[in-house]
């Protein structure tokens, strides 16, 4: 075995050093990382469960080197996995093991702002935030905002479908994009979309969005602004019961408003939050909502009145509305930092994106804390309540041996309990790797082999981030005879949808 | 008579049937967007009577029906609860449904404010080239698992499947609408909607047509009076009917024999070639008549950085849309080839085949 692995090292050192030696020929020498001490902060992106250390990192400079990479790679067969800014959660940028680790980080310029189209025309390493910082000036922001908007690129949130707490009013990246241009894998250059609000012929852009780096590698990315608006409030509801906070959602909804963000808490991650930020979180409380609600003066003003009423009504027993910008800022601040605060509680933990119909919420809950107790792992869980996008943070310690599988199993098993209820494995994390198992769960043979058919139209070779978001029939095959025992599926009371 | 039905096991046997013989088969749902797209070719393959409403709570901001549920009934049915399908889809006549609403792509006056079938598509149910009937996407408003297959229909017309079922967003009906109308050149009218624009006022359609620039906005009357204030027009009492038309091309504007384009291109672009225009969209939406070569449209709008569809009339055997880049036009072939291998769908409809 040791003779074994040694000819394995050595295979891969001369690989390396074959691969080094022709792109420092077509790369100026900083973009060719290649040295073991140097490869190692690119072996995971924000899912560390997950680590592989790539056969080498490139950090091209521009679109042209970008173009010969791949032309490169198509012509030796070798796979290429793009990567941003590696917050993913997913371990879509996961290294491939005999491949290229694509860094776009030094594609990092914002190229215009456009204030009478109301666009920006970025390079695919500009930060979320920063798209909507240097369009301030001009009145404008972008809409899309993940949590990890301080660090997270464009280029990955196209490639995820980002989405963030203002989705439900504002829509997902892909709502807020007119137009990409990417590499195809011979090196083409192709842009998507236009500077209309849609282009002729079938919509790629849309196909694109969301494909986990799959399909094409982004360069450019032309993004949709939206005028600040005048005025934003959050309210702060605490409730005594998590249905109660799940019900008002509903409410407010069927009364025509629909807030700019809404999310609700449940008391483990608003306790967590509450010892990370001081935000004034209300610590008894089972649940809390926070609903924003955004426009001119006036609507702000009617619509909270509104909103207020209605969560008096629903039950909360305490109701706040922040009274200035500071504040309204103090309130999301917890919320925004819910995974690093669950992150003190715990030595490790595990993020799920299930999305769910609203209406399940209460029984997904419920269910979701009768498997705590049965695999004896604490969940948090916060909820983008609008758009019944769900988020369990498992808690484990990853230095008790076994507790990992048990916290992946517990995840698995949530993430198999929302597609029983009509709802899908991931709402805006993507696939990647981790939750690859469960697509097997959510998508028969038949739909599986389109996917992978369309992939094959855009990469025959299957060289663009190999083996992530798609599991081969096989695969699933494994999956189906670990998971049905005796014929029984799991949730056999759920009706399936 | 209950003309809710689930008839996709017949659909399915003929497209099955006609995948073997190669029948050719041009899909219809009301028949009212025959005048669009490429010539129609291929044996007319009825999908009206696949109808009904399949699921539809006004919670969850969701409805699902069948592709050959008129839209007339849908609206009805969301209107009972305040809801609306925020695309605003033209009617271009009462038989429309909502499957070849999402086929076509097509918005109304509320598209870049509210979105387009594309960005409120969640799901569908597909029936392909094969018989296979696949689902794609889901019922939810987030859902990133596999590549979305779901948005790519809209505007595919009907050239990669069948849509059996779609699931879309919706929104609630604005409370109050109000129409504005300023008498403004071009310059002008331009000048008007950006300044709203970028003053975040709540705008659901623009139209200037004629020195007349209709600006529809979702607030109450003492909020319009205090933009009334600042940026002056007229309130214009009825305006639905107004909108209506705009949204169904009942304007004589459209009424015509001669070639009228549809040119999609930045909203602050300018658009200098002689002819007839109507503007809407806050400017992102042109429709042109005016007598010059396709070619010369076309590059004019392309170098704004749009793209320019010949909507109505005209030969419908040319290039109708935009041509493509080589690169694109091969992707469209292969995607084609993944979902209709038998090429029987709608053949030629967006390009050549």
């Amino acid at each position: 075995m040791q003779g074994q692995s040694d000819n394995n090292s050595l295979r891969r050192q001369r690989q390396r050093r074959t691969l080094a030696d022709a792109f420092l020929k077509m790369l100026p020498t900083e973009a060719v990382i290649f040295r073991d001490e140097e490869l190692v902060p690119y072996e995971c992106d924000g899912l560390s469960a997950y680590r592989q250390v790539p056969l080498i990192v490139l950090l091209p400079y521009d679109t042209s080197q970008v173009q010969a990479i791949l032309r490169y790679c198509h012509t030796n067969k070798i796979p290429v996995v793009a990567r941003g800014a590696g917050t993913g959660l997913s371990g879509g940028a996961l290294p491939h093991e005999d491949g290229v680790l694509l860094s776009l980080a030094r594609l990092n310029k914002i190229l215009e702002v456009d204030q009478p189209n109301m666009c920006a025309r970025v390079q695919p390493g500009v930060r979320n935030l920063a798209i909507s910082d240097a369009a301030r000036s001009h009145g404008l922001y972008y809409a899309p905002d993940p949590s990890s908007q301080i660090a997270c690129s464009i280029g990955g949130n196209v490639a995820e479908n980002a989405g963030g707490v203002h989705c439900l009013k504002y829509g997902l990246t892909v709502n807020n994009l007119l137009e990409v241009t990417l590499i195809t894998i011979d090196g083409d250059r192709i842009t998507l979309g236009g500077g209309g609000l849609d282009s002729p012929g079938l919509d790629l852009l849309a196909l694109m969005t969301g494909s986990e780096g799959m399909l094409g590698v982004v360069v450019e990315v032309l993004v949709k602004l939206l005028p600040i608006p005048t005025k934003a409030q959050v309210i702060l509801a605490a409730f005594d019961e998590v249905e109660a906070a799940g019900n008002a959602v509903a409410v407010i909804i069927a009364n025509g408003i629909i807030p700019a963000g809404l999310e609700l808490m449940d008391n483990l991650s608003l306790r967590a939050a509450e010892a990370f930020i001081h935000a004034g979180y209300p610590v008894e409380a089972a649940a809390i909502l926070l609903c924003e609600l955004d426009g001119s003066e006036d609507e702000v003003t009617v619509s909270v009145a509104s909103v207020c009423a209605i969560l008096k009504q629903s039950g909360a027993s305490e109701v706040r509305i922040s009274r200035d910008e500071a504040e309204r800022q103090l309130f999301w601040a917890g919320r925004k930092a819910a995974f690093p605060a669950v992150g003190r509680i715990s030595p490790d933990y595990y993020c799920m994106d299930g999305t769910i119909p609203r209406k399940q919420l209460a029984m997904v809950l419920k269910k979701i804390a009768e498997m705590s107790e049965r695999y004896d792992l604490r969940c948090a869980n916060v909820f983008h309540a609008g758009d019944g996008n769900l988020h369990p943070l498992i808690l484990y310690d990853a230095n008790i041996p076994g507790e990992l599988e048990k916290a992946e199993r517990f995840g698995g098993e949530i993430l198999e309990l929302c597609v029983a209820v009509g709802g899908t494995i991931t709402g805006e994390h993507g696939v990647g790797l981790e939750k690859i198992d469960q697509m097997c769960a959510q998508f028969p043979d038949a739909e599986l082999e389109i996917f992978h058919a369309v992939k094959a139209a855009f990469d025959p070779d299957n060289l663009l981030n190999p083996g992530k978001a798609i599991p081969t029939l096989s695969r699933c095959a494994e999956f189906g005879a670990m998971h049905v025992h005796a014929g029984q599926l799991r949730f056999p009371e759920l009706e399936r949808f | 008579m209950d003309s809710n039905q689930d008839i996709s096991k017949v659909l399915q046997a003929a497209v099955v049937q006609a995948a073997e013989s190669g029948q050719q088969l041009c899909l219809r749902g009301g028949n009212s967007k025959g005048f669009y797209g490429r010539e129609l070719t291929g044996e007319p393959f009825d999908l009206s009577k696949h109808q009904g409403i399949v699921n539809y709570e006004p919670t969850e901001l969701v409805v699902t029906a069948r592709g050959g549920t008129p839209l007339s009934e849908i609206e009805a049915v969301l209107a009972a609860q305040h809801q609306m399908l925020p695309f605003e889809p033209p009617h271009f006549s009462d038989q429309s449904t909502i499957g070849g609403a999402i086929a076509s792509g097509l918005s109304g006056p509320r598209r870049p404010w509210f979105g387009a079938p594309r960005d409120l598509l969640l799901g569908i149910k597909l029936l392909d080239g094969r018989g296979q009937i696949l689902n794609f996407g889901g019922q939810v408003m987030k859902n990133v698992a596999g590549y979305d297959l779901s948005r790519p229909m809209a505007g595919a017309l009907g050239t990669l499947g069948i849509l059996l079922e779609v699931s879309i967003k919706v929104l609630p009906l604005p409370p109050q609408e109000t129409t504005l109308l300023f008498e403004a050149d071009t310059e002008n009218a331009h000048a008007i909607t950006q300044s709203l624009r970028l003053d975040a006022a709540p705008i659901s359609g623009s139209c200037h047509m004629d020195r007349q620039l209709h600006i529809r906005l979702e607030c109450d009357e003492t909020r319009v009076l205090l933009l009334r204030n600042r940026f002056g027009g007229e309130m214009v009492e009825d305006a639905d009917m107004f909108w209506r038309a705009l949204r169904d091309q009942q304007f004589a504007f459209f009424q015509t024999d001669a070639p009228l384009w549809r040119l999609s291109m930045p909203p602050a672009a300018d658009f200098h070639l002689p002819g007839k225009q109507l503007t809407e969209w806050g400017g992102a939406l042109r429709w042109f008549k005016g007598d010059h070569p396709m070619e010369t449209i076309r590059s004019a709008v392309s170098t704004t950085g749009g793209h320019a569809t010949l909507f109505r009339n005209g030969d419908r055997s040319g290039e109708i849309f935009h041509p493509l880049n080589p690169t694109i036009a091969l992707l469209h072939r292969r995607l084609k080839q993944v979902f209709d291998p038998k090429f029987i769908f709608n053949p030629g409809r967006l390009y050549p085949e």
